[in-house]
């Protein structure tokens, strides 16, 4: 509505200040490449600069001032550098509503002579099939979705990243930040209470909240969390509304899977230590800021140039992982987290990587006080939400491995839900 | 001294030539903030605009079917407007419109024959446009309460109403995503003219656009929405049943902007969120007082809106700018246009004193009056 939207550039241009400081955090944290990016980066520019004079496009929701987007923005650019792509043909349509102007905008980059056209918003989903279906010759791949599976086009494919393990370890992060309180007599044990602010209660979101909390209970056995939902992306308002709601229900840490700067400032005028999502958000939050779990979109924009380049196909459903350096940690602020906490997280990671820890492992969790030995997921996206598929095997649950879209959506034992009116 | 007095009737030549003269001067004043804030060719940044809005068939197409929604919102406002009825509601009508139509859509889309379907689309979009427009217009009509508030309160209901639906109807459960609707069957969906997506919006418009303007010039319900927005006294000494044309026309606005839903959903979008109204009920009010309330002039003040949004996208992708640059030169355009409104309706004359005396009187009269 126009008055949101009036209300959003109001707010988006008093926050100019901060988004500035985060674009110049997230520019940092992408040039210094982290401690798990790296290798990827190199092996991709050496590979690639052959995709000269291939056209690029990208759809974004909202434009830079909103984390979310940015963070594909920055990944877009990077990945049109490296394969030597020039400015002019990585192309950026920005606030891309979640409607027809969404085919008109990828339509609009066929007619100009994309190849491959991403676009980064759920919503966008139907617009970009539509689109496939009218430009066989484009390939159109779009991030967060759940259809390409189901749909058969040879040209439409989702691609996610397995980013539930980067929450696992972020909330690793937070677990060892809760300990230290409670070594250091602030806490109690049982006082161990965490806040999470989730846009929507849909598997994205309860596959992330779920993988943090159980990185945080990985450290302190007795940690417990509620959880508040938005039913917005992007809403600065209601995400600050809600970490404060969060905050003053007795949350000692807070962290949020929605899009805008709500959560961090609250955390950071509460003085409660955040761990943040997108990318980091330091520069605005010196004081509370732990670190950030954020989805590198780098290696697969080369993956799907590349294929598009030399005819081959694309995944319908691409997973990024640890591995491909899909899922990255932000530097950790070390005025902040609690001492060892690097370490223990490359320890972590190894346990993730060697496939010795499952963060799904059925048995650190429990439904209704019963571990659960089977679960039918609804991965193929229909109306009546039909369970359609078994994802429990071997001892652990199977995120994103038969659709790249999390779809995780148990209600686990030890986090509240405050309200899931979204 | 200078003495603002009230012209006369100026002639359209030039009429004209000062707004030309406007358009001229912002466009010079957009340069200077171009080339001072980001060091761009404002020349190469007015060629892109243009790029953006005409530089292809599909952008064209594209530009024809914003400026068709958005001059059906347009003519919706202009009835209520002329009558001095401040209907700040469209954007509440139009979504209500496109509620009702999704509604339709979901619950009985496989039921019923396309044609029939649409039918009854059609009604119930009007009706939730009417109700949502009739209800502030009867408050009004009964108790003389301010519609601008009560219209624009409407806005609030409705979008949280669609909210509200949108949870009900959305795929994948807590996504708050409908996605499109029936898109394997396409049911309820307009149909194609000769293979193109958004001509039918068009001619729809182009005809109610025909039929709003002869409606209000040379019907006697247009000529009693003028007697009412000139002097309600006067209305009332004629005998016009004030109430009922109030009651009346805002059942017309509301439906025209229910109209618009149904455009929205069954002829382009195919889904419904709260955002799909666009602004446009709030844009329409600027297109409406540009055009004087003229639903033929609202032709090239829809344009002009439309041409500058859709020209403002396209920089912010040719130059990696924000899209807030173009929002800026959009703002800087539309002061001069408004602006010069000022100096064809009013004149300004720098003497001294005597002659201008009787004119001076006038002009603080018509002050009065405006």
């Amino acid at each position: 509505m126009n008055f949101d939207d009036a209300q959003l550039n109001r707010r988006q241009f008093l926050t100019l200040g901060i988004s500035g400081a985060t674009s110049l955090a997230l520019a940092a944290c992408a040039g210094s490449s982290n401690t798990d990016g790296g290798n990827s980066e190199s092996s991709a520019s050496s590979a690639n600069a052959t995709a000269a004079g291939t056209k690029i496009g990208l759809i974004c929701l909202h434009d830079e001032n909103s984390p979310y987007d940015l963070n594909f923005i920055n990944c877009f650019k990077e990945a049109a550098s490296n394969l030597g792509i020039a400015d002019s043909d990585a192309m950026i349509k920005t606030n891309i509503p979640e409607g027809q102007e969404c085919y008109d905008a990828a339509a609009d980059f066929a007619d100009a002579g994309c190849s491959v056209i991403f676009a980064d918003s759920f919503g966008h989903e139907d617009y970009m099939i539509q689109a496939a279906k009218e430009f066989p010759e484009v390939h159109f791949c779009h991030a967060t979705g759940t259809k390409a599976h189901t749909e058969g086009l040879d040209n439409y494919h989702n691609a996610f990243a397995s980013i539930y393990e980067g929450r696992f370890l972020a909330g690793v992060a937070a677990g060892l930040k809760l300990q230290e309180m409670i070594d250091a007599g602030q806490i109690s044990a049982d006082a161990a209470k965490i806040g999470y602010v989730g846009a929507y209660t849909y598997a994205e979101v309860v596959s992330g909240y779920t993988s943090f909390y159980l990185g945080a209970r990985h450290i302190v056995p007795e940690a417990t969390m509620d959880v508040t939902f938005t039913g917005s992306w992007y809403d600065e308002t209601a995400e600050k509304e809600g970490a404060t709601k969060l905050i003053n229900g007795g949350c000692v840490l807070i962290s949020q899977h929605a899009d805008s700067m709500g959560a961090p400032t609250a955390c950071e005028n509460a003085n409660i230590p955040n761990v943040s999502y997108n990318g980091s958000t330091v520069n605005a939050c010196p004081n509370t800021f732990i670190i950030s779990s954020r989805i590198n979109w780098v290696p697969y924009y080369e993956y799907a140039v590349n294929q598009a380049k030399t005819g081959g196909s694309i995944e319908a459903d691409w997973t990024g992982t640890i591995d491909t350096g899909s899922v990255m940690l932000t530097d950790i602020n070390e005025k902040v987290a609690a001492a060892g906490t690097m370490e223990k997280i490359e320890e972590v990671k190894a346990q993730l990587l060697d496939g010795s820890l499952h963060v799904y492992d059925t048995s650190s969790f429990s439904v209704d006080g019963k571990n659960l030995d089977s679960y039918m997921a609804d991965v193929d996206t229909d109306p009546a939400y039909e369970a359609d598929t078994e994802v429990i095997a071997d001892g652990y649950f199977h995120e994103s491995e038969y659709r790249s879209a999390p779809y995780f959506d148990l209600q686990i034992d030890g986090i509240n839900l405050l309200d899931t009116a979204f | 001294m200078i003495h603002i007095s009230k012209r006369k009737e100026m002639p359209l030549w030039q009429s004209l030539s000062i707004r030309l003269a406007a358009i001229v001067v912002a466009l010079i004043v957009c340069g200077i903030i171009t080339t001072t804030m980001t060091g761009l060719n404002p020349l190469e940044v007015y060629a892109s605009m243009v790029k953006g809005a005409f530089g292809s068939p599909r952008k064209v197409w594209i530009l024809l079917q914003e400026l068709a929604l958005l001059l059906c919102v347009s003519v919706a406002l202009t009835p209520a407007f002329r009558m001095r009825f401040w209907n700040l509601g469209g954007e509440g009508q139009i979504l209500v419109g496109c509620l009702a139509s999704a509604a339709c859509m979901i619950a009985i889309g496989d039921k019923l024959p396309n044609p029939l379907l649409i039918f009854i689309m059609l009604l119930w979009s009007l009706a939730a446009g009417a109700l949502w427009a009739v209800i502030p217009a009867y408050f009004k009509a009964r108790w003389n309460t301010n519609e601008t508030l009560f219209t624009l309160m409407m806005n609030y209901v409705a979008t949280q109403l669609v909210a509200y639906f949108v949870i009900v109807w959305e795929v994948p459960k807590g996504s708050g995503n409908i996605g499109i609707i029936n898109q394997t069957t396409e049911a309820g969906w307009f149909a194609q003219i000769a293979g193109n997506k958004y001509l039918l919006n068009i001619l729809l418009v182009a005809a109610l656009t025909v039929a709003m303007y002869i409606y209000l010039n040379y019907s006697k319900h247009g000529y009693e929405i003028s007697v009412v927005g000139e002097s309600v006294n006067t209305a009332r000494y004629v005998g016009i049943k004030v109430e009922r044309v109030i009651l009346r026309t805002l059942l017309l606005s509301g439906a025209i902007c229910g109209f618009a839903g149904l455009l929205l959903v069954a002829g382009t979008n195919h889904t419904l969120t709260t955002t799909l109204a666009g602004g446009r009920g709030f844009t329409a009010v600027m297109v409406t007082w540009l055009a004087k309330f003229n639903p033929l002039v609202m032709i090239a003040s829809s344009l002009l809106l439309v041409f500058m949004g859709n020209g403002a996208a396209e920089i912010s992708t040719a130059f990696a700018l924000n899209q807030s640059f173009g929002d800026i030169l959009t703002g800087i355009i539309l002061f001069f246009i408004i602006g010069s409104e000022f100096f064809i309706t009013y004149k300004l004359s720098f003497s001294s004193h005597d002659k201008q005396t009787n004119q001076a009187t006038l002009a603080t009269t018509a002050m009065k009056e405006a």
